[in-house]
Formats: structure tokens, C-alpha cells, sequence
């Protein structure tokens, strides 16, 4: 959480993503492509829309292969949407040029998940830090370079940075690593970051520390943050907003405490209950839906999780909610609300 | 006499760098239908005591001293032969980490059930498929797809199939060595489902092994808190998570976000869990613990118990 009670106004919106939309074309085998008359796709990602506000982590959750990763792709122009918009203060990021994209890219950084894969092996320290001062040409002197990457690695408790800045990926620890991604992505100040599953990859005892430092760096330099994460209780320590995704859209959508403490999207409830708590004695209402999320390549007519939802009628397989607004900030695709 | 006690168990890897102490005078036991949960982050040493009880050890990894004693048996003296006859599979059972690359890719998940029945009880294959699609039925695939390929199943589906593989030939122990990582949180809380269910109807034990402490504490009535290649905390669930004696299990409990109640901060263990192949002296967790004293630092604490419980714990702070 970075600041609960801070009052948001429109001009504090530093992400407008509108009607975004990413389809994947299929792969297919020689003789299929002669066959099929049109070429399958998957819906990846169907227009969806949020903001994010100045200083804030937005979190998307959901499970694998709901297009949570996909979003946060397209948020940075890592993938081309099939349709709709980015508008990153003011300026639409889908329409730059590769030229000003480049310069876009200063200001939006992002982490990945492993910080086993993320590191190139054969750079020091040193190197792996310092690369986006260098490509981005910010620095005027090799001295400049280096008092920033001290700088930001003394921000990431990483004493003394002398002790780290000539050693390799392959002499850290995994919370080390992912503090050196992390630090990577903050040394050009972004103002806006994306960081894809951070902490998955790193055991209880180290994550909650390198989830505090997160916390710290946002704050720290005032960046927009979308979180994505498959774990709706990190979510909640984390996010101050989140959005929930099934199958590539938004079924809910709101402040973080309000949507884990009263889900309102039957997907939500079920998620929510399904998460174990570290509690043997807790008593847990039991909603564990059937079945497992359909193949993004023929999603269910009207709304997609009604072939697993326990509440569903006959409106469901045949129109599609709308994210309609239920509350202040809170927003839920479901016929249950109307 | 129990039906699992493990006794302090020393099982070390020889490697070019000397030898790393995986597992260091382990002990804990289980009784039948006992769901026993072997909790700890990586690198503690849980995955190979699991291995060194199904007598799986690499090449490099050996015993040095310690009993496993399974209904007053004890494994570490029986021969390799015997351990593969008569104990693996008929009596104790594993689930594999990572069930999606443990399956055959090219045989049909009944032929891959059916295996072991007809390697362990010399029945026909149609027999043992018969057998094969019951097990299927019993996990909730359905017998119907029992001539699938591992590829047309998913996750959630691969994970049942390596639990009724595991259940095969009737055994009375089964080991799951983190059953449900790469699983969606609803698949994994379908598959835990299963599981439990499957614990009562057959009167199976279970030896839950995760760095998942949340998973542990719904799916296990005792749990055994692993660090650094020994155990520091052993008994019920209900005594260790509601009252955890130890400072790292205080912590690691800490650590772990909860979807119920009010918002906490969490706690976090600062530094790294140490190398196995030099562990520091004395409590092996005093270099990261806040509590340290000068005793941490040169006297190893031993297992005690709490008195009047089964509720044991390895700390100098106990007991004073």
C-alpha cells in the first residue's frame, strides 16, 4: 500500500488503457492452413479498460492464462494491441514511432518474474545495472553511472554496493537477483513500472523483504506500479487497487480491501476461497467451483465464466456482462448486478 | 510403537566442494491415517528426507547414522532388492514435484497406472487397466479417459493422475513432495480436496512436503518446521500455528500474507538461509535470528519437548 488516503482526482490518472485487445494467431500445421478457412485465434486479451493513478500499485490478478501477462505487455508496447488505446499522461504509447517509443521507454520500465532468467550471466553487477543509463544516454560522466548505481543499490539494502557491483548473476542468491532487477528497472526513475510475478520465485523468508523494498522504491520515486500476480493474498499486502481477470477480461474491479472482503463476481468468491490461509484452526466458507478455464481459442458465448459458475441462467450464456459500476470505485461484470 | 518414526536421521551429498549436510539428525514421527506436513523454504533439506525414507537417494548421497522405523521396521537396513519389492509402492508411495514432467508422454495414462500393478502384483493388463480406470473414477478423471495421452490432460488432471498412480497397489503411506506448485490456486484447492478425501476413505498417511505453510496448515494435522537440514519446530498443527515456539517458525509464519482478517505487516527473516556445506555453529539459524544470545553461537540447542504435549521445539530460548 502506498497512499490509502490520498483524495485522486482525473488528472491523476497516469495510465488510461480503453478498449485494449490483443488476439494471438494460432500455429498451425501446414495441411490445417489449407483447410481451415479462417485462421483460429486466441482472445488473449478482450478490450478492456482501467486506469492507474499517480503513485499507486494497481494490481491484475488472476490465473494462468487469463492475459494478465499479455496486458502488462501491451501496457509497455512489448506486444501490438489488436485494437485500442495506451494513454500514458496525455500521449497514446500505440501510436508512437520506434523513435519516440525509445524515449517513451525511459519513463516505463519493467521486472520480470525470474530473476534466474531476467540477468544476462556474463555482466557484472556493475554492467547489468548501469545498461539503461548507458542506452538511454543519461549519464554525462562514468562517474555520473557509477554514483547512480551505488545509489540504487544502497536503496535496495544491497551494503556495501562495492561488495556486489564486481561480482556475477551466478554468485547471488535469488532474492539478491531479483533486487538487482529491481534496481535495474528504477535506476532511470521511471514513472511508470510493470512488474510481472516479482516475487513468485523467491521463498517466504526473503519475499516479504524484497516485497517491502518494492513498497519503499515506489514511494521513494513516485511511480505508477501495475502488479501482476496469480496470488490474490500478496495481491491484498500489496495493491491498493486491483482488477481481477478470467479469460482475458475484467470481471472485477475496485479498492483492494473492499473487493477481498466482499467479493462481488461469483469468479472473485471462488478464487478468494480457494486461496489457503495459514491458519488450521480458520473457518472457510467452501466455494470451489468445478471444472478448469476453457481454452481462450473458443470462449464460452455470453458471459465467459458461466460454464463454471454456480449462479448461472440462461441470460449468461447469452449476453455478455458489462463492467458496470456498483459503488464509488468499484466495478463488477456479472446479470447478478444490474 | 508408531508407524513412522524417524530418528535422528543424517543423510549428506559428497560433492568436489566436500560434503553438504542436507539432512542433520532429523527426527519426527507419524502415526497411521497421521496427515504429517514437512514444511520449509528451499535448500532445507525436506525433498531429501523424503528420498532417503523411499530409499531414492542419488549416488552421491549417503546415510550416516539414524533409523527410519516403519512399523517397527527399520528402512536403512533393508536391502536395495527388498526396498524395491516390497516396500516402494505396496507399502509407501510418492508423488512426484512438478506432476506435468513426471508422466511418460507417449504412453496413455492407464498404461502408466497400469505399470506398476502388473510390476508389483503380476496382474494381467487387462486386470490392472480395470484396476487402473477404479483409481481414475476415484480421483474424479473418470475411467472414460483412460486411453488419453498425458498432453491431452491438463495440469489439474496430470496432478490426479499422479495421485492415483501413487495409490496403485494399496500402500499406506503416500508422499506428496509439493503436489500442488505450478497448480492455480482453484486447482490446487480441487487436488488438496481430493487428497483429503482420499486420506479418510482409504485410511491412507500422508507426508505433505511444501514451502507453502498456508497449504500445510489446511491440509495437515502435524507439522514439522524444517531449516537449514534439521528440524526446529515438530507437532500438531494447531499447537505450532497458533502458538510457534521458535523464532523462525514465528517468523515464516509471519511471512505469509492471509486473505482472512485484518491486514498485517509481514515479517521478514533478514539475511539468507546458510550453505550446507559450512553451517554456522551452534543454532544453524542464529546469524539471522533477533533473538540471538552467546549460547546460539557455540551451543547446538537440542529437540525438547513442551511439557505436557507432543508440541517439540530446538531453541535455547525454550525452556529457560
Amino acid at each position: 500500500m502506498v497512499n490509502k488516503n490520498l483524495q485522486h482526482t482525473e488528472d491523476d490518472d497516469i495510465v488510461i488503457v480503453e478498449g485494449l485487445k490483443k488476439y494471438f494467431p494460432l500455429k498451425m500445421g501446414f495441411v490445417q492452413t489449407l483447410m481451415s478457412k479462417a485462421t483460429p485465434v486466441v482472445h488473449a486479451v478482450e478490450k478492456i479498460s482501467f486506469t492507474i493513478k499517480k503513485d499507486e500499485i494497481f494490481g491484475l490478478v488472476g490465473e494462468s492464462g487469463c492475459g494478465k501477462t499479455t496486458t502488462g505487455r501491451l501496457l509497455l508496447r512489448l506486444v501490438e494491441p489488436t485494437e485500442g488505446k495506451v494513454i500514458f499522461k496525455g500521449t497514446d504509447v500505440t501510436a508512437l514511432d520506434e523513435q519516440r517509443m525509445r524515449e517513451m521507454r525511459r519513463r516505463m520500465q519493467i521486472i520480470f518474474q525470474d530473476p534466474y532468467e531476467s540477468l544476462n550471466p556474463r555482466l557484472s553487477i556493475f554492467d547489468i545495472v548501469a545498461e539503461p543509463v548507458r542506452i538511454q544516454r543519461v549519464a554525462k560522466t562514468e562517474q555520473e553511472v557509477h554514483e547512480r548505481v551505488i545509489q540504487v543499490l544502497e536503496d535496495l539494502d544491497l551494503i556495501p554496493p562495492e561488495e556486489y557491483i564486481y561480482r556475477f548473476p551466478h554468485e547471488l542468491s535469488g532474492g539478491q537477483r531479483q533486487r538487482i532487477a529491481i534496481g535495474r528497472a528504477f535506476i532511470l526513475h521511471p514513472e511508470f513500472m510493470v512488474a510481472d510475478e516479482p516475487l513468485s520465485m523467491l521463498d517466504a523468508s526473503i519475499r516479504s523483504e524484497v516485497a517491502r523494498l518494492l513498497i519503499e522504491m515506489v514511494k521513494k520515486f513516485n511511480c505508477s506500479f501495475l502488479y501482476i500476480t496469480h496470488d490474490i493474498a500478496l495481491a491484498r499486502h500489496m495493491c491498493d487497487r486491483i482488477a481481477v481477470m478470467y479469460l482475458g477480461n475484467i470481471v472485477e474491479r475496485g479498492s483492494t480491501e473492499t473487493i477481498i472482503t466482499k467479493p462481488k463476481h461469483p469468479y472473485t468468491e471462488a478464487l478468494i476461497a480457494a486461496v489457503p490461509v495459514p491458519d488450521p484452526t480458520a473457518r472457510r466458507t467452501e466455494v470451489i467451483i468445478k471444472g478448469e478455464v476453457p481454452s481462450a481459442v473458443n470462449p464460452p458465448s455470453g458471459c465467459r465464466f458461466h460454464t463454471r459458475c454456480p449462479y448461472a441462467w440462461d441470460l449468461c450464456k447469452k449476453e455478455e456482462p458489462k463492467l458496470i459500476q456498483t459503488e464509488e470505485d468499484r466495478f463488477v461484470a456479472c446479470h447478478k448486478y444490474k | 510403537m508408531a508407524f513412522l518414526e524417524v530418528q535422528n536421521l543424517k543423510m549428506y551429498f559428497e560433492t568436489m566442494r566436500g560434503w553438504v549436510r542436507a539432512v542433520d539428525d532429523v527426527s519426527f514421527e507419524m502415526e497411521k491415517g497421521d496427515a504429517l506436513g514437512l514444511a520449509g523454504e528451499s535448500g532445507c533439506g525436506k525433498t531429501s528426507a523424503a528420498l532417503t525414507i523411499l530409499g531414492l537417494l542419488p549416488w552421491n548421497g549417503k546415510v550416516f547414522g539414524g533409523s527410519i522405523m516403519y512399523k517397527g521396521e527399520d528402512l536403512l537396513k533393508l536391502d536395495k532388492e527388498t526396498m524395491r519389492k516390497d516396500i516402494r509402492w505396496k507399502k509407501i508411495s510418492v508423488i512426484f514435484q512438478g506432476a506435468m514432467n513426471a508422466l511418460h508422454p507417449n504412453k496413455s495414462i492407464g498404461g502408466q497406472i497400469a505399470e506398476p500393478i502388473m510390476a508389483h502384483e503380476g496382474l494381467k493388463k487387462e486386470e490392472a487397466l480395470n484396476r487402473a480406470k477404479r483409481l481414475l473414477d476415484l480421483v474424479g478423471i473418470g475411467a472414460s479417459k483412460v486411453d488419453r495421452y498425458p498432453h491431452e490432460l491438463s495440469g489439474g488432471m496430470k496432478q490426479r493422475t499422479m495421485t492415483a498412480m501413487a495409490l496403485a497397489c494399496n500402500p499406506e503411506l503416500v508422499i506428496a513432495d509439493e503436489p500442488t506448485t505450478a497448480l492455480d490456486v482453484i486447482i490446487e484447492a480441487q487436488v488438496l480436496k481430493v487428497m483429503k478425501e482420499l486420506q479418510k476413505k482409504l485410511d491412507l498417511s500422508i507426508i505433505l512436503i511444501s514451502h507453502d505453510l498456508s497449504m500445510i496448515a489446511e491440509t495437515a494435522n502435524k507439522v514439522a518446521i524444517m531449516y537449514a537440514g534439521k528440524v526446529s519446530e515438530f507437532g500438531s498443527s494447531v499447537d505450532v500455528f497458533k502458538d510457534p515456539l521458535h523464532p523462525y517458525t514465528q517468523k515464516l509464519i509471519g511471512a505469509f500474507p492471509s486473505i482472512l482478517g485484518t491486514k498485517k505487516e509481514l515479517a521478514s527473516i533478514h539475511g539468507f538461509p546458510p550453505d550446507l556445506l559450512a553451517p554456522p555453529p551452534g543454532c544453524r539459524f542464529h546469524p539471522r535470528c533477533a533473538y540471538a544470545m552467546d549460547i546460539c553461537k557455540t551451543k547446538e540447542p537440542q529437540m525438547q519437548e513442551v511439557a505436557g504435549s507432543h508440541h517439540s521445539v530446538s531453541c535455547h530460548l525454550v525452556g529457560k
